[in-house]
């Protein structure tokens, strides 16, 4: 783990160093440059990761139909990876994923993966374990707030 | 021998030799400026400038480079089979490749023309002629891919191509070798090409908003051979010209037969009024044959056409509606400058260059001012129609492309050099060395009404001593010049794909930004998508197998299938369930006849694959994608004809033993 952090450290410390090159591609990497990444940076909130997400409104009750839309997203785009039960498939199994994590942590990681996978210590612990990079799906913030709906039914939110 | 001693021998060899030495152009040394490397270096991470649309010639490709740094990005599978890509051999794509001949998995792309909007490039396509079996693609420039072949028919050598008007209204496409029309006999003697051997210029429209493209109208021209052409542009705007040689109408050893004449000709077309015509109902129905392919990008599948009608504008009955105008001797490059009133003709093997005005030539139509008729077309008088001569400006002319400040740029095969010269006063101002032999030369936008003359790319037909040795086939060498200056100044050597002719260059801004990242999985209307895992399956339907398959880093679903016979065909429909940018996955299986497949992010491709003998058959990614991309892989099990194991098909758990 401690090995991973410094590659990761010294890949953005690199990145950093290209700074104000505005011909470089922005990848995951160069857009994280600004901040010193994961645990040390006491900027960094854990809890919520990185992203647009912030102060995320949950409804004690579950909203069946949105949840509906996520399991449709699951099907196509991440089932292939994730069981619903705890069992690991190529991701951990989904079963107590959002007791695990709050709201805000989820919806990043599901939007930004690589930027999370970057500098989130709890994503970094994960692809230790999978060592398979969870792939960007390009969702939209619809399709993000659908599975989270579907997480939490799955979690047996009624 | 005895009475030529051997002295005199070696003398005589020493003269040849150094009169060889002294033809060929100075050293490299003295060519190269000491700050070439820096203008052509572009440092690691950093984009190029510019896009390079570079015609593959015999590879029937399309090659993309950036520039300055000469680096390759990719090669666009357009009329040959490519089987890395599986263009070709997929199901979706074979259509792509149909013809009224068939499916012809090879051509011979020469030019490459990218699309305009009011003279100037507009980064929307880049079309490609096929010069064999005759057919014109248009490229999708956010796809970078082949999204349309259209054959032509009455058609042979489709080399004039695939040349455009100033709004992309159309696509042309002219005959280099004349031959008897479709619907007439062609089981005819060869020697009776004067009276049975027919020139067709096609027209192909453009749509304005999806590109589709239509063969909107042919004229039949006399029997010569079309070489090059280029579109009016700005005042000529409405006009077409197009090189001629072969005017003696020899067929046969044409090198000699086809320049007896002293002149050819160049000949202006004005499309707008063949178009009024055909808006009139004056062109001729004429039954043909020819395949009109289209990719669909939702379905992820291509169709083919095959179309029976064309209209016919015979010329000779339509007065006004081709000239010829006399232009020495074999004229090759046709090129108009980029103010519409200049059209350069370089005769192959003429001593000059003439450069026609377009002003004068409408003076002279107006005026009848004509020399005679040939084939019932009239010809201009040569002197009316020129503006000048470029004398003694080198030897074998071929090409020119211009740079908006007045100049044309103008290359020579046999003295091999490109010579800068200003237009209107007809002056050579520079020459600079290729090495070696150059065909084409690109500026640019240098066909266009806005020239962006920083670079002018040369591609040489000979390369001789340019690079490594690598046996008897060299690649071909193009050669970057610095134009910003007076003078050329030659920055950088790189090698190409195949044989390039024409090219085409833009500013990378014009493109970059549209370029494609994934297909979204749910626009996929493909018939046998798998959307999720849980839509794979197998299933047996009328006598084949249908894999429904999906990939995601790093397992293909299913991995396990059993129950396959013998002798039976399987598809393998593999849908790419990744969502994120550069993560293709490859499909290939043992044994396969045809090729691999590599599968775009949510895109479905299909392999046929025929089970030739049992046993067990390993598939796999072929295409580097994670760090498990090694476990990426699955079994297929082949049973005897008749045998009783359930098709079957699993993924992350074993299937119960079956003897």
């Amino acid at each position: 783990m401690k090995k991973l952090i410094v590659i990761l450290t010294l890949g953005s410390l690199i990145a950093a160093c290209g700074g104000g090159n505005s011909h470089a591609p922005a990848t995951a990497a160069a857009s994280t440059e600004k901040t010193e990444p994961g645990k040390d940076n006491p900027s960094y909130d854990p809890n919520r990761g990185e992203g647009k997400f912030k102060d995320v409104q949950i409804n004690p009750k579950l909203d069946l139909a949105l949840a509906g839309e996520g399991n449709k997203v699951y099907n196509v785009k991440c089932g292939s990876c994730h069981k619903l039960s705890e069992e690991k498939l190529v991701g951990p199994g989904w079963k107590g994923v959002t007791s695990r994590h709050e709201a805000a942590w989820i919806l990043n990681f599901i939007t930004n993966t690589d930027a999370m996978l970057n500098i989130d210590p709890k994503a970094q612990a994960q692809l230790e374990i999978c060592l398979v990079r969870m792939p960007n799906q390009s969702l939209t913030d619809q399709e993000a707030l659908s599975l989270y709906e579907f997480m939490r039914k799955n979690d047996g939110v009624k | 021998m005895t009475h030529f001693s051997t002295k005199r021998w070696a003398l005589l060899i020493g003269c040849i030799s150094l009169s060889i030495f002294a033809c060929k152009p100075k050293n490299t040394g003295s060519a190269v400026g000491a700050d070439a490397a820096a203008k052509a270096y572009v440092a690691p991470g950093q984009y190029d400038q510019f896009y390079n649309f570079v015609s593959g010639g015999f590879s029937g490709q399309m090659s993309v480079y950036g520039l300055p740094s000469g680096r390759l990005l990719r090669v666009i599978p357009v009329f040959s089979v490519d089987p890395e890509k599986g263009w070709g051999y997929s199901e979706e794509t074979k259509a792509m490749l149909n013809t009224s001949h068939g499916m012809v998995p090879w051509d011979d792309l020469h030019h490459t023309e990218m699309s305009q909007t009011n003279g100037e490039i507009d980064g929307r396509w880049v079309f490609g002629n096929a010069n064999n079996t005759p057919r014109v693609a248009r490229i999708d420039l956010t796809t970078f891919r082949t999204a349309e072949i259209i054959e032509l028919p009455n058609s042979a050598g489709n080399h004039s191509s695939p040349f455009i008007t100033e709004n992309t209204e159309y696509v042309v496409a002219g005959t280099r070798f004349s031959v008897p029309p479709d619907d007439a006999n062609g089981d005819v003697a060869i020697d009776t090409y004067k009276d049975n051997f027919k020139g067709t210029i096609s027209f192909i429209s453009v749509d304005k908003n999806d590109g589709k493209m239509d063969l909107a109208f042919q004229i039949q021209c006399p029997g010569v051979n079309f070489d090059l052409s280029h579109a009016g542009k700005g005042k000529s705007n409405g006009w077409f010209f197009f090189s001629c040689y072969n005017t003696e109408k020899a067929s046969t050893l044409l090198e000699v037969n086809a320049s007896q004449r002293d002149k050819d000709f160049i000949m202006a077309v004005n499309w707008k009024k063949a178009e009024e015509y055909i808006k009139a109902g004056k062109g001729r129905k004429q039954a043909v044959k020819y395949a009109s392919n289209r990719y669909d990008e939702k379905t992820h599948t291509a169709t083919s056409q095959i179309k029976t009608e064309v209209l016919v504008l015979d010329a000779k009955n339509f007065k006004d509606i081709c000239y010829f105008i006399p232009c020495p001797k074999s004229p090759h490059g046709c090129d108009v400058d980029p103010t519409g009133e200049y059209i350069v003709g370089s005769g192959k093997l003429a001593a000059l260059v003439p450069v026609f005005s377009f002003d004068k030539i409408q003076n002279a139509i107006a005026a009848k001012d004509f020399i005679g008729e040939f084939d019932g077309l009239p010809v201009i008088k040569y002197e009316s129609a020129l503006h000048g001569e470029l004398q003694k400006p080198g030897l074998g002319p071929l090409h020119t492309e211009f740079d908006g400040k007045g100049n044309a740029y103008t290359s020579f095969f046999v003295s091999s050099e490109v010579v800068k010269w200003n237009i209107k006063d007809l002056k050579v101002l520079d020459r600079a060395a290729t090495y070696y032999s150059i065909g084409h030369l690109t500026i640019p936008g240098g066909d266009s009404k806005k020239p962006d003359p920083k670079y002018l790319i040369a591609y040489n037909k000979i390369t001789k001593d340019r690079y490594l040795p690598t046996g008897p086939e060299l690649s071909q060498s193009a050669q970057l010049f610095d134009i910003s200056g007076d003078k050329m100044q030659l920055i950088l050597d790189f090698p190409t794909i195949g044989e390039p002719h024409y090219a085409q260059a833009v500013r990378a801004d014009l493109i970059k930004d549209k370029s494609l990242k994934i297909f979204k999985i749910d626009d996929n209307q493909h018939p046998y998508v798998a959307k999720g895992e849980g839509a794979t399956k197998v299933v047996r339907e009328n006598g084949k197998v249908h894999v429904y398959m999906t990939t995601i880093r790093s397992h293909l679903a299913p991995d396990n299938i059993e129950g396959i016979q013998q002798g039976e065909e399987v598809y393998f429909h593999i849908t790419n369930l990744e969502q994120d940018w550069d993560v293709p996955h490859g499909f290939a299986i043992k044994g396969a006849n045809n090729a691999e497949l590599l599968i775009m992010p949510g895109e479905t491709q299909t392999l046929k694959w025929v089970a030739d003998r049992v046993g067990i058959y390993p598939f796999y990614c072929t295409d580097f994608c994670s760090a498990l991309h090694q476990e990426m892989s699955g079994y297929l099990r082949v049973s005897p004809k008749g045998s009783a194991v359930p098709l079957r098909f699993s993924t992350g758990k074993t299937a119960p033993a079956t003897k």
